[in-house]
């Protein structure tokens, strides 16, 4: 039986409070919003101004400024590459987990998620001095390669996940078809399972987006996203918050659409299936 | 030459053995039926033929060619599934073309062939649907279209039929039956429903816990079975397995108590010593009500089915014999009736359930 | 009649599952690669000497291990650590579960409430933590300032006074929305029909919620206390857009102390010998979380 569904008592508290706590959480994010749409004074006044004239000079002068839009295109690039790549990697590795489990495979991907797991600092220091004796820091290459790895086991858990639904009948079907396991991914597996790979695609985008921690270490001004850009441009620009409201507006809305499509792949992906 | 043998197959699953010691050789052109009760391991066996789980240890030929290690994809066999397994995502005609498809043969040639196949089944008009606008024996007849197109050396047959209603299943049996005839193609069938092995097969396997039975055409299964299991599995309705007693042996006949007063006169039988016990195989169309008859009861439960009557006769307590009347039959609850066997209608079984002949 | 389709005679000979190997070649080599050589790397520099501005490096044992335990600032960064884990576990776990239980129930424009409520999760940490620290905090200018005006106090510069329970707050904003959709997913697979029988049975919300839905959502909110765990161990661009650590070490955690003795001490030796350190306890806590999701395989 569908929770609630069934019943159309309203109840009043729980939607006051539910709207309450809907609008409190996001307030933040739309005040920014607000922000970006000020002038400079009109965002510093106080009392807060909520009724204002709005302007686009923030987003005019943001893309002389910051360089916005060559960040912008790296955090596409990176983002898009990094997902790409890492489901070429993970599809096949996923089609072997589900359809040819062993005691073996099952190691692995217990083996696969702990790396996950492990935290970003542990390889800073060698990744970095590995990255300066290529001359590979402040490349996009380095950041799409580093992006892809550290998001590869969840990509791989959730491929598995999605592969996991499809009867095996189906590819035992092909496999008496004549149809070897590569052909099998590719004409049965990958056509039946696009839904899924697409959320996929969409929540290791959004992951890779929003990723910071080794964008601010290795790259700069050449091959830096936009999470670093706006954490070079708050110290630079601190004070300056109707063009950092714009410049961080920019950023991240791409990103809160594509969340919003997402929400149940959040869950099912990044807790391994352990709730359902 | 054979079109497929197996010797002495086994398989285990880790410490658990699921099938030992089969041995079996299929004509070409046979149509063969592997028939048992659920966890028998026919499907297992299916599966080991197709190339689908691995054989423990044995061997397995195809058209004397060693097939142990050759991939499912290339052992040149096309197998309907329980669930059709069709492809969701494709058209029927793709579907059936599949494997044409992945042997590289080029589009106009495949599109002859899928049409070729479609009119043997009546799927010309079907070809452009998708699974999901088809009903369930239109389904089933993609299933089979699909592995018609790739001509297989054998075809195998993973309960298709048991999807379907009632009568859908009938009449897929019969032209199950007539494609046979009409492809001449080796055929391999599994079900549990000992109905569609005794009306399709030209050879029936009889599969318990993983050992076969026996092996027979559908009459030799009938009438010479090999042991008790055999002989209550094959034939509906089941046949009566009573356990008698030998009262007397003279002048060439025996004379069996079965129950209270309910007595079998045999024919004799060296195994047939005074006082041994053993077991009576009677099938309830084998029986009739006769004033005269040795069998004595009470009948308990009637059905009428239309075409005949079944009938349950307590001869003792805890021992209900199951009979066959005619149609017309006027038999009553509560009536006391006397049966007669047809003479020489009487199976027999040692203590161990093998027939003694 | 055409010959058969399918090439029996030149049929692949293999031993069955051999095949299907190199199908997961590519991920796990790669993924073995990131996970050694670092680690290797790590465990070697840890036992160096070795100082990015004054090479080469010298075999120094475990001076840098000796060295890591007796700074005096190890003690902070831990705690730091301690707490920037469970202050924002306690809030997300609590405001979590508060929340599921509001969302559980309908009521008119539900699903956009939601959507509402979730949407922190999905901006960039950085510009979360900007905009609390500018929009919010800030003494002057900030919204919270304003507020505290309009009470009548005096306006607290939280970043200076206190910085820990500013970056709490952010990371807990950020992730409070995580948590409401695990336990709000949890609560929706709850069987209603146990809730219902309780009613029956004549329990009121309070000891219903207590008895009924508490102990079903204990297994989801362990899950989800292992994984924030896991995360919040490594909470590193909240701190660097606001604090960089400080003022002094008041907001250093373990990550940041790492990168602010590797990549602005460039001190390579020490700063490999504390991520060893974190690895450790990272590991720690990872093989409880695998252990507790190896069943659902």
């Amino acid at each position: 039986m569908k929770p609630g569904s069934t019943r159309t008592k309203r109840d009043p508290l729980r939607t006051v409070l539910g709207w309450l706590v809907g609008i409190g959480m996001s307030f933040p994010v739309f005040w920014m919003a607000l922000a970006a749409f000020k002038t400079e004074q009109d965002a510093a006044a106080i009392p807060p101004k909520f009724l204002f004239a709005p302007t686009l000079e923030n987003f005019v002068a943001m893309s002389e400024r910051v360089n916005y839009f060559h960040h912008a295109w790296n955090s596409i690039v990176v983002s898009f590459a990094s997902t790409l790549i890492a489901i070429a990697l993970a599809a096949p590795a996923a089609y072997v987990m589900a359809f040819h489990a062993s005691k073996f495979t099952r190691a692995l991907m217990l083996w696969m998620l702990s790396i996950r797991f492990m935290p970003a600092v542990g390889a800073l220091i060698p990744i970095y001095l590995i990255l300066v004796a290529l001359n590979l820091i402040d490349t996009r290459f380095a950041l799409v390669v580093i992006t892809c790895l550290s998001n590869l086991p969840l990509i791989v858990w959730m491929l598995y996940s999605y592969f996991k639904e499809v009867p095996a009948e189906i590819l035992e079907a092909g496999r008496m078809d004549g149809a070897r396991p590569l052909r099998q991914l590719w004409y049965l597996l990958i056509p039946l399972t696009l839904p899924g790979i697409a959320s996929t695609g969409l929540l290791g985008m959004i992951l890779a987006w929003n990723e910071a921690f080794w964008c601010i270490n290795i790259t700069a001004t050449n091959a830096g996203t936009l999470a670093l850009a706006i954490a070079s441009f708050a110290n630079s620009e601190g004070q300056f918050w109707a063009k950092l409201s714009a410049a961080s507006l920019a950023s991240i809305a791409p990103i809160l659409v594509f969340g919003w499509f997402t929400q149940r792949q959040l869950v099912r992906g990044l807790t391994f299936g352990a709730v359902k | 030459m054979t079109a497929l043998a197996l010797k002495n197959i086994h398989k285990q699953y880790g410490p658990v053995v699921a099938m030992k010691g089969i041995d079996l050789q299929v004509q070409p052109e046979e149509f063969i039926v592997l028939v048992g009760p659920s966890g028998c391991g026919k499907s297992t066996l299916l599966r080991m033929i197709a190339g689908l789980e691995d054989i423990t240890s044995g061997e397995l030929y195809i058209d004397n060619v060693l097939m142990n290690d050759v991939e499912a994809d290339a052992r040149g066999l096309a197998m309907v599934f329980q669930s059709y397994a069709l492809y969701p995502h494709m058209t029927v005609a793709d579907n059936m073309g599949f494997a044409l498809k992945m042997a590289g043969v080029p589009k106009e040639e495949r599109r002859q062939k899928v049409l070729a196949a479609a009119k043997i089944l009546q799927l010309e008009k079907l070809l452009d649907r998708t699974p999901r606008q088809l009903s369930g024996g239109q389904r089933q007849r993609v299933a089979i279209g699909r592995a018609i197109v790739r001509r297989p050396k054998i075809f195998l047959f993973d309960e298709p039929l048991s999807n379907l209603d009632a009568s859908l299943r009938v009449q897929m049996r019969i032209e199950l039956a007539e494609l046979h005839r009409k492809l001449k193609a080796t055929m391999i069938y599994v079900t549990h429903d000992q109905t569609e092995a005794m009306t399709m097969a030209d050879r029936i396997v009889v599969l318990r816990d993983g050992v076969i039975e026996q092996v027979g055409s559908p009459l030799e299964l009938y009438n010479r079975p090999a042991n008790t299991f055999v002989a209550g599995f094959i034939g509906s309705p089941k046949m009566n397995l009573l356990s008698a007693e030998v009262v007397e042996q003279k002048e060439g006949t025996a004379q069996m108590r079965i129950g209270e007063s309910s007595f079998l006169t045999l024919p004799a039988h060296a195994g047939l010593a005074q006082g041994r016990t053993l077991t009576v195989g009677v099938r309830p169309e084998k029986l009739q009500q006769d004033a005269a008859g040795s069998i004595s009861g009470v009948v308990a439960v009637v059905e009428h089915l239309g075409g005949e009557t079944l009938c349950y006769v307590d001869i003792a307590p805890g021992i209900r014999l199951t009979v066959k009347l005619e149609a017309m039959s006027t038999v009553q609850v509560g009536d006391r009736t006397r049966l007669a066997l047809e003479p020489g209608a009487a199976l027999l079984f040692d203590a161990d359930g093998k027939a003694m002949h | 009649m055409s010959a058969t389709v399918v090439n029996h005679a030149g049929a692949r000979r293999q031993k069955r599952g051999m095949k299907v190997w190199p199908l997961l070649l590519p991920s796990v080599s790669v993924l073995l690669v990131w996970m050694i050589v670092p680690l290797v790397m790590t465990i070697w520099y840890s036992l160096q000497n070795y100082n990015l501005q004054s090479p080469p490096a010298q075999f120094g044992g475990l001076s840098n291990f000796e060295y890591l335990f007796t700074d005096p600032d190890i003690p902070i960064v831990v705690w730091n650590t301690l707490l920037l884990v469970f202050g924002p576990l306690v809030v997300t776990v609590c405001l979590g579960m508060a929340f599921a239980v509001l969302y559980d129930g309908p009521f008119p424009g539900r699903g956009i409430a939601r959507l509402l409520v979730i949407t922190p999760f999905f901006v960039m940490p950085t510009v979360a933590a900007l905009v609390w620290k500018n929009l919010f905090f800030h003494p002057v200018w900030g919204l919270l300032s304003w507020v505290e005006k309009l009470f009548g106090l005096q306006p607290i510069d939280w970043f200076s006074s206190h910085p820990m329970v500013a970056v709490i707050i952010i990371v807990s904003w950020i992730w409070t929305p995580f948590a409401t959709l695990i336990l709000l997913t949890a609560m929706q697979s709850l069987d209603r029909e146990q809730i219902e029988a309780a009613r029956l049975d004549g329990a009121k919300a309070v000891s219903r919620f207590i008895h009924v839905v508490f102990p079903h959502l204990k297994r989801p909110i362990s899950v989800l206390v292992m994984l924030e765990t896991i995360f919040f161990l490594s909470t590193y661009a909240e701190i660097y857009v606001t604090t960089m650590g400080g003022p002094g070490t008041a907001t250093t955690n373990m990550p940041f102390y790492i990168f602010s003795r590797a990549l602005q001490g460039f001190d390579v030796g020490l700063a490999s010998a504390a991520g060893l350190f974190a690895i450790l306890i990272a590991n720690v806590v990872a093989y409880f979380f695998i252990k507790r999701i190896s069943e659902h395989l």
